[in-house]
């Protein structure tokens, strides 16, 4: 145990430095005091026994150094002086500090900004039991052009039993309910589940149950489980709630449990939880996303080959899709990692981003680097001196590295300062599908990424001087007083070259950014099939069964809202669909058109289906191209009629007014439905996607998936105002709500032109990140061109007199600095040309309408940096050019 | 050149110190003035040596300090042996026997 002490010792020798002195003072002040008394005993005068005691021990601090080497600290003392030495050398020199240390905060904010969301999104793992072992099933149709589909009830329930890779497998579906009797009539998030999925995540209620196999069988009695968020908001986190009932949908239903807060399905973050009951199990019906825990050293590949065998167990065992159809589709069901699915394209957004503040840091670090050379330059004789004197290159080494180091710190902690502010941009600017990014936030990880970064970057600027003075460049630089003429030129060319790779990085962020206003640009030229968004208010209301309990009274209903909603002044049309727009609520089916017999063993493609109120599509000004609109007798006498999409129509009989009158049906066995009118195509999947064939339906269907009178209760209203902001009137609006039944809560209020802008968040969100970096990094590149200039002009002070004194006008020389500064520009330009054709290439998943290698903005930008860096050498071309000559050539 | 004095050998001034404080408890002035004594001034200590040494040896955990009164009630700093002192004297002691021994045997063959 004596290390032990040993270090106890060296920490009180670092800790309290100043005890150790005291005692040392005056233990050998004793010692001297003890001596003269000898000599005084011997009987020399008390003056000179004093004196030549003080002789006898010698160099008194030349003594006290030695001892103080045997305390073990020396380095820490060194660096203690060092860093002293660095500090007064900062304050010594304020705009050299200012600069690096912002120059470093910016690049060190910025990566670590967006470090934190990259490490949250994407890096760590999901907060379930052995997430590796958790993957996300899917299908995938290609025979028809269906990329990916969520899963059907009797794939799920036959892969529950027959899987051999598969440890369980449980299904979601989101859904959305009516909470009454608590406060404010409510709308809620539900996630309806089957009863395995949560032990697949490996999550359990914080209290009470979960579900059981009766639970989601028929005959269940719908228990519900609370989020722990909602049963904090509504319950004040009561424990006693487990056992009570709670009014939803108009029923009573009794509560289970509660749910811990952190649990989130794909990016939903639900209310309640609701018990998943197939009321019809086949092949078809594509609609829950499923979840399934791999056995334990089961590889994907393993699954999805298990998953193929399967799907042929479905065909046999379950109606529906016949195999050789399934075959002819190319059907098939594929598993991948569940962090795939929730962290999904945010992952090349966040990695794009990413690289590109890591562009600017390494601009920022350019610049320092700079700044570090010119410094370096400036304090040659200062080094040459101190190395004269004795001090080792190690020594001198060492001096350097810690001043840089001490730089490097203080960039990072205000850059840390600087990722906190960003962090709290981001999260206001990202885009709402982005998962996971409540927490956000400088967590230890982060703030490791931020020290690690300052430090690494401290390193490496320290080395700059340190090869700067290498090799005996040293007595050098003496003999030549100063100039380091020769060593010079070098080194003059590396900070040339830096600038070169400066402006080049500044291109391809320029180009990255220009690339994004051009999709951006593309995405809102792309007309949605509706017109301005920025007029429409929009709100989902849904009517229990409870309320109106036959579905004439259910349409009643709506239609009351929507005629008491008209009624508003400043309201100039309104109407009310499933879905509106791209709001994200979807639903998919295939039918059969008359006239156009599937070839045996082929079934139809999957159509979006919609459910439309009367005047939906005047609202949005979504035209009408043939026929009619639906009206609402065609609700109440439940006549068998629909609208189809321009798109939908052009497949089958080439124009629009061609469709009206055609037939279709759902099913074999189904009735037929008449197409009374084609509507243009809307960009529902969002205006980067191809539109897809829509069949509108009446908000009452005679005869729909099994059920008579198949009625849609939860409708989002569109109101177009003629107000400058629509959301003015939501007062009148829920006034209006509420005049038909005061327990409709208004739910998700959104203007037409907020969900629009969601459906393109993520090439906004980019596009900004993308031209932040920019800026910043150009900002930081035309201050590295003007720095390296201005050094220059000043090394050359001298020769510029001398032209100047030799006839050269003020232009010649000016000229000549410019020309130096384009040079550098565009052999940079040049550079980032070619990198950025290679660079670009990565983000081509993000772009819209414009491609990687986009002449016109290559040009635009590349011709205005070159004029940028022009620019900004302008101003050290016109102080040489304004040097007196006879001033010059006194200079030194 | 006057007398010439030879070099403590590096190492030796420790174990000395040990020795002496195996003994009693001093101070530092008290041990180099026991040295030079001891040595009859053949050993001359150089006072840096001499604390760089004991605050050494303390760190190391083989002395200890403690301020006392001196017999004429001055404050000093007087050093004793540890226990893990009196082991390494034990080492050192040996050491420098076998040391000792070594250098004479080939002194008196050349």
């Amino acid at each position: 145990m004596r290390w032990i002490a040993n270090l106890a010792y060296r920490l009180r020798a670092v800790l309290a430095p100043e005890k150790m002195e005291r005692d040392m003072d005056e233990e050998m002040a004793f010692h001297i005091e003890r001596e003269a008394q000898k000599l005084v005993e011997q009987g020399i005068t008390e003056a000179e026994a004093h004196r030549q005691a003080r002789r006898n021990f010698g160099p008194a601090v030349r003594n006290r150094e030695i001892a103080r080497e045997a305390w073990g600290i020396g380095a820490v003392q060194d660096l203690r002086a060092d860093a002293r030495h660095t500090l007064r050398g900062l304050r010594r020199n304020p705009a050299f500090a200012a600069v690096t240390i912002f120059t470093l905060a910016l690049g060190i904010g910025g990566t670590t900004a967006i470090f934190g969301v990259l490490n949250e999104v994407v890096l760590k793992p999901l907060p379930f039991h052995e997430p590796h072992r958790l993957v996300a099933v899917h299908h995938t149709m290609p025979g028809i052009g269906v990329d990916e589909t969520p899963l059907s009830p009797a794939l799920y329930l036959t892969f529950r039993e027959h899987s051999r890779t598969l440890e369980d497998i449980g299904l979601w579906h989101r859904y959305s309910m009516t909470v009454t009797g608590l406060a404010q009539p409510e709308q809620v998030v539900v996630a309806r589940v089957t009863a395995g999925l949560f032990p697949v995540l490996g999550v359990s209620p914080i209290l009470g149950r979960n579900y059981t196999e009766e639970d989601v069988s028929p005959g269940s009695t719908y228990p519900i489980l609370l989020s722990q968020g909602y049963w904090i908001r509504r319950f004040g986190a009561d424990p006693s709630v487990v056992g009570r009932t709670i009014r939803i949908d108009g029923s009573e239903r009794t509560i289970i449990g509660v749910m811990p807060g952190d649990l989130r399905l794909g990016t939903l973050s639900p209310d309640l939880y609701f018990p998943l009951v197939f009321a019809w199990v086949g092949v078809g019906n594509w609609s829950f996303p499923g979840v399934a825990r791999l056995r334990p050293g089961v590889t994907v590949e393993q699954a999805n080959a298990d998953l193929d065998r399967m799907t042929v167990i479905a065909t046999e065992d379950f109606d529906g899709i016949p195999l050789s159809t399934l075959r002819e589709r190319e059907f098939s069901s594929f598993v991948r990692p569940l962090k795939d699915d929730v962290v999904g394209g945010a992952s090349t957004v966040l990695w794009i981003v990413f690289g590109t503040v890591g562009l600017v840091l390494l601009v920022a670090c350019t610049n320092v680097a700079n700044l570090f050379l010119v410094r370096a330059e400036v304090r040659q004789r200062d080094v040459a001196l101190r190395s004269a004197i004795g001090a080792s290159k190690w020594r001198l080494a060492r001096q350097f590295i810690t001043e840089s180091v001490v730089i490097g710190i203080l960039g990072g902690a205000a850059g840390i300062l600087l990722a906190y502010g960003g962090n709290r941009l981001l999260l206001h600017m990202a885009p709402p599908n982005l998962p996971r990014l409540e927490q956000i936030g400088l967590n230890p990880t982060v703030l490791m990424f931020a020290v690690g970064m300052s430090l690494l970057a401290g390193l490496v600027f320290g080395t700059i001087p340190v090869l700067r003075y290498g090799n005996g460049a040293l007595a050098e630089s003496l003999k030549e007083g100063g100039r380091g003429a020769v060593s010079g030129r070098r080194w003059l060319r590396l900070r040339t070259l830096f600038v070169m790779a400066q402006v080049a990085m500044v291109l391809v962020l320029l180009v990255g950014s220009g690339l994004m206003i051009r999709t951006y640009q593309a995405l809102r030229d792309v007309a949605p099939g509706f017109e301005r968004p920025g007029e429409v208010l929009t709100f989902r209301v849904s009517v229990p069964s409870t309320d109106a309990p036959t579905s004439d009274d259910a349409a009643r209903t709506h239609q009351r809202i929507l005629e008491q909603v008209n009624q508003i002044p400043g309201v100039t049309s309104v109407g009310a669909a499933g879905s509106v727009a791209m709001d994200g609520w979807e639903s998919w089916d295939d039918v059969e058109i008359d006239g156009f017999p599937p070839p045996p063993g082929e079934t139809p493609v999957l159509r979006r289906f919609n459910w439309v109120t009367p005047g939906y599509f005047a609202a949005l000004e979504n035209p009408v191209l043939a026929g009619r609109s639906i009206e609402w007798v065609d609700v109440f006498e439940r006549r068998p009629v629909a609208l189809v999409t321009e798109n939908f129509a052009r497949e089958f009989w080439g124009n629009p007014a061609e469709a009206v009158g055609r037939r279709f049906r759902t099913g074999p066995e189904g009735g037929w439905y008449e197409i009374v009118g084609v509507v243009q195509d809307v960009y529902t999947a969002g205006v980067a996607e191809p539109a897809p064939t829509v069949i509108y339906w009446p908000l009452v269907v005679a005869e729909l998936w099994g059920m008579n009178d198949y009625t849609t209760r939860d409708i989002r209203y569109a109101v177009r105002t003629s107000q400058q902001d629509p959301a003015s009137i939501l007062p009148q609006v829920r006034e209006a709500v509420w005049s038909v039944n005061p327990n409709l809560p208004l739910a998700e209020i959104l203007t037409l032109d907020e969900i629009l802008a969601n459906s393109m968040a993520r090439t906004s969100f980019t596009l900004v990140m993308l031209g932040i970096a920019a800026a910043v990094a150009l900002l930081l590149g035309v201050v590295g061109v003007y720095g390296v200039l201005s050094y220059l002009v000043a090394q050359r002070t001298r020769e510029m007199g001398v032209r100047l004194a030799l006839g050269a006008t003020p232009a010649d020389v000016r000229r000549m600095v410019v020309r130096q500064g384009g040079f550098m520009g565009t052999v940079g330009v040049a550079i980032g040309l070619v990198a950025a054709v290679g660079l670009t290439r990565l983000m081509s998943a993000l772009l819209f309408g414009v491609g990687t290698v986009d002449l016109w903005t290559y040009a635009t930008v590349a011709a205005s940096l070159i004029g940028v860096v022009i620019l900004a050498s302008y101003v050290p071309a016109r102080r040489a050019a304004s040097v007196a000559p006879t001033e010059a050539l006194r200079w030194e | 050149m006057g007398k010439h004095k030879p070099d403590m050998i590096k190492g030796t001034l420790d174990m000395l110190i040990l020795k002496l404080l195996s003994l009693e408890a001093m101070h530092g002035w008290g041990i180099s003035e026991r040295i030079q004594q001891a040595s009859d001034g053949e050993l001359q200590v150089n006072q840096g040596s001499l604390y760089a040494s004991l605050h050494r040896l303390t760190r190391e955990g083989w002395i200890k300090s403690s301020w006392q009164a001196t017999e004429n009630n001055r404050r000093a700093r007087y050093y004793a042996l540890t226990r893990a002192g009196r082991k390494q004297l034990g080492i050192e002691a040996e050491h420098w026997g076998r040391l000792a021994m070594a250098v004479q045997r080939i002194m008196a063959t050349a």
